[in-house]
């Protein structure tokens, strides 16, 4: 999209596109370059986190006095922009995005003076924990039992999909410390030390050959009282406001629009006179990506003015992971059977093999096959429509 | 970036609502329809409109207009979209008084703006000469004679044609049909000698004309912008067009929706609301979201003309598009989630989608939009 931008913000984008191309080291671009899915390595994600803390640009939509930047929507959009067309690797959501926002609006000052410079500096390295077994999209069915135990609570259960659990030292998780008629009462949203000797986490390998989420099993584990967020029975709040930020209030379009220049690119791979059909589908889909981006520019001035993007986001959350499973599902059909070997080692960091097909398009199928998750996490898409249908439309 | 509507936009969209609801509803609609009445509006209604400001909404106060500008337009269209309003609103301010600033000259825009402003003007745009919108497909011709021209051909689908006091034709002087250049555009008087006017009674009751010019004499000063360089007032007038009816289409598919939403919590079937259905629900929260996507692209596309952005046009291609796409799907799923009752006269939601049918082939479909978009956004 284009905006017409006054000269400020003009400098600003010059400014933060020098930034990237300054910061980003040749082992940064690799590492945004051979994704996956829409995590990096720890390490990698750390390094690049580190460099953004020095600049001061780690968490543009904190609060200034916790390492916010004070941009406008203007200048978060330009620096989402101009994110998406650098590529850096990703950062570790968990602490940055998700429980970051919580302990901001339901934290104690305790909570948030602790464990708020520890996110930003890396020091703690956060993995979610709410999906189990027998609740993945009823997710209130959850059985983990934290016991109360004089000032601890002890831990019991399971946690699955757990992203990077294995590379975590905190794991923010809910848990059930009571029941009542209403399975959403009776759940706490506790803070837990994953380097427990009662924790143990099984890495779960996916459909692509990775393996990013694992099981995670407590026995016994025993957590301080006071290192719950929220009432004691009353985390299913906090859940979902943390949520709504996990499902909106991003910028996924620059980086869908990015994508869709990607598969562009692959158009040459067909013979010219069967080009015709997929460069229409990638139009329609570039019709979208604008659409949905003025939208998440909607939500986001929304945002600012109420504190919350509120239900809407799910929205969001349906719109941008199926334009990016629609747009990798046009990759995978341009790229052909060059796409198709199975060779983990051309994309892992730091290799020096050759890859089977273009250099581009070692991570197309991957990508893709880890992707199918996008409408599976974060709440299913089905799940999504729900809320919509009861939230927004009161059916 | 307005991404939202300011206070005063709020105010006159509200007042808006208000008067079509209560002036200017579907009922009315109805009546001129089964009356068969021969102007197809209201034209006390249409005073009240010029009353509130909405005929001058867009043309400066130094010539009688409001100026409130392109943001205020589009929320008066969604409100008229809303309601299915008839009104030469869309035809004489959106069209007419935008062909006039695009491309009037200073004596045009003294005699002509101050009479749209009051409510005492109505025109029409005569461009389109086939089944599918073709800026530049005219083949009306327009010929040079003594001191005036003579204009000679057929348009169709002229909207608000049958009524209209004047008439902009879009004529070749040069070259031929699909050419940009060598096309000029001319006021001609709906009343001139050899205009015959055959109103077309549109499916969704919209008010259209096919109108044949006959050896039509115009004097020199009927020329709007320079001879041959129409293209240059029609791609930045249909840009407006094609904004402008995304907005009045985003109206129609949030009523749609909301009317069907009621639907959904009231009728009863299995002796439960059919809303309750999650058959119904999940496909509810769809058309919620592809209306909030076009809203969106509507109200960008509005705030950019207000601020005369450069991606116009984009944007422009870009609200028609998804417009088009968010009411097709809607019109549909209205009509479906109403059950039989939605295929009778009696119930309006059919209405919607006849209306729907109309603005999405309006000044070019979704397939227009999207090639003209995908055009755009590859320069």
């Amino acid at each position: 999209m284009k905006l017409a931008f006054t000269s400020e913000e003009e400098a600003f984008r010059d400014e933060v596109r020098a930034f990237f191309d300054a910061s980003l080291t040749d082992e940064l671009r690799e590492a945004g370059r051979l994704m996956t899915s829409v995590y990096s390595d720890k390490e990698v994600a750390l390094a690049w986190q580190k460099i953004l803390l020095d600049k001061g640009w780690l968490v543009p939509s904190w609060p200034r006095e916790y390492g916010g930047t004070g941009w406008t929507l203007t200048q978060r959009y330009i620096f989402a922009c101009e994110r998406a067309r650098a590529r850096p690797p990703a950062l570790s959501p968990m602490g940055l995005s998700m429980l970051g926002p919580a302990l901001l609006g339901r934290g104690t000052q305790a909570q948030k003076d602790h464990y708020l410079p520890r996110i930003l500096s890396g020091e703690d390295f956060w993995c979610q924990g709410y999906s189990e077994p027998q609740a993945g999209s009823d997710l209130a069915g959850l059985q983990c039992q934290a016991i109360r135990d004089g000032d601890h609570y002890v831990l019991h259960g399971t946690k699955i999909w757990t992203t990077h659990a294995q590379f975590a030292n905190r794991m923010f998780c809910l848990v059930r410390t009571g029941r009542f008629e209403r399975p959403q009462q009776g759940v706490s949203f506790l803070l837990v030390d994953m380097e427990d000797p009662g924790v143990r986490c099984d890495p779960i390998r996916f459909v692509s050959g990775c393996a990013t989420q694992c099981t995670v099993y407590f026995d016994n584990v025993r957590v301080p009282v006071s290192e719950i967020v929220g009432e004691e029975n009353e985390g299913w709040s906090v859940t979902k406001y943390l949520l709504e930020f996990e499902r909106g209030g991003g910028a996924a379009a620059p980086g869908l629009l990015e994508a869709i220049g990607h598969a562009r690119m692959l158009l040459e791979l067909l013979p010219e006179a069967d080009r015709s059909g997929p460069a229409r589908r990638l139009d329609d889909l570039q019709v979208q990506v604008h659409s949905l981006e003025l939208t998440e520019l909607r939500t986001l001035s929304e945002t600012e003015r109420t504190g919350s993007p509120g239900p809407a986001s799910s929205l969001l959350k349906i719109q941008g992971s199926e334009l990016s499973q629609a747009i990798s599902e046009v990759a995978v059909e341009l790229i052909g059977l060059h796409g198709m070997p199975f060779q983990p080692e051309a994309y892992a960091l730091g290799n020096n093999v050759s890859a089977v097909g273009p250099e581009d398009g070692v991570t197309t199928v991957p990508f893709y096959l880890n992707n199918r998750a996008a409408s599976i996490y974060a709440g299913s898409n089905e799940i999504q429509r729900n809320i919509i249908s009861k939230a927004v439309l009161g059916l | 970036m307005a991404l939202v509507l300011n206070e005063d936009q709020a105010l006159i969209k509200d007042t808006a609502r208000e008067f079509c609801a209560s002036k200017a509803p579907v009922a009315q609609l109805r009546k001129l329809r089964d009356d068969q009445d021969p102007l197809g509006y209201s034209s006390d209604t249409w005073q009240q409109m010029a009353e509130l400001g909405w005929a001058g909404i867009v043309i400066p106060e130094a010539h009688g207009g409001t100026e409130f500008g392109w943001m205020a337009l589009g929320a008066v269209l969604e409100e008229q979209g809303r309601h299915l309003t008839a009104s030469p609103l869309f035809s004489t301010v959106v069209l007419g008084a935008g062909a006039l600033l695009l491309g009037g000259s200073d004596s045009q825009h003294s005699d002509l703006l101050p009479k749209i402003a009051a409510g005492e003007l109505t025109l029409a745009l005569a461009l389109e000469e086939s089944p599918h919108h073709n800026p530049f497909g005219s083949a009306l011709s327009a010929k040079q004679e003594g001191d005036g021209w003579v204009l000679k051909g057929d348009k169709q689908f002229v909207f608000d044609g049958h009524s209209a006091d004047q008439l902009l034709v879009a004529a070749r002087t040069n070259g031929k049909s699909g050419d940009r250049d060598g096309l000029s555009l001319f006021l001609v008087a709906a009343d001139a000698a050899g205009v015959t006017r055959t109103r077309s009674a549109m499916v969704d009751s919209r008010n259209a004309a096919n109108i044949e010019f006959g050896s039509v004499r115009v004097q020199t000063n009927a020329l709007v912008g320079a001879v041959g360089r129409a293209a240059d007032v029609l791609e930045p007038l249909l840009d407006r067009a094609r904004i402008c009816m995304a907005a009045e289409m985003l109206g129609t598919m949030d009523e749609a929706f909301a009317r069907t939403l009621a639907y959904l919590r009231e009728r009863k079937q299995f002796g439960v609301v059919i809303g309750s259905f999650q058959g119904l629900k999940h496909r509810a929260a769809d058309m919620f979201t592809e209306i909030e996507l076009a809203r969106s692209t509507v109200l960008d596309a509005l705030s950019a003309l207000d601020a005369n952005r450069d991606d116009v046009p984009l944007l422009a291609a870009l609200a028609k598009a998804k417009a088009g796409e968010a009411l097709h799907t809607v019109s549909l799923e209205a009509l479906q989630m109403h059950g039989g009752v939605g295929m009778t006269d009696e119930f309006d939601v059919g209405l919607f989608l006849k209306r729907a049918r109309v603005q999405e082939q309006a000044f070019g479909g979704r397939a227009f939009q999207r090639d003209r978009y995908a055009t755009l956004a590859r320069f």
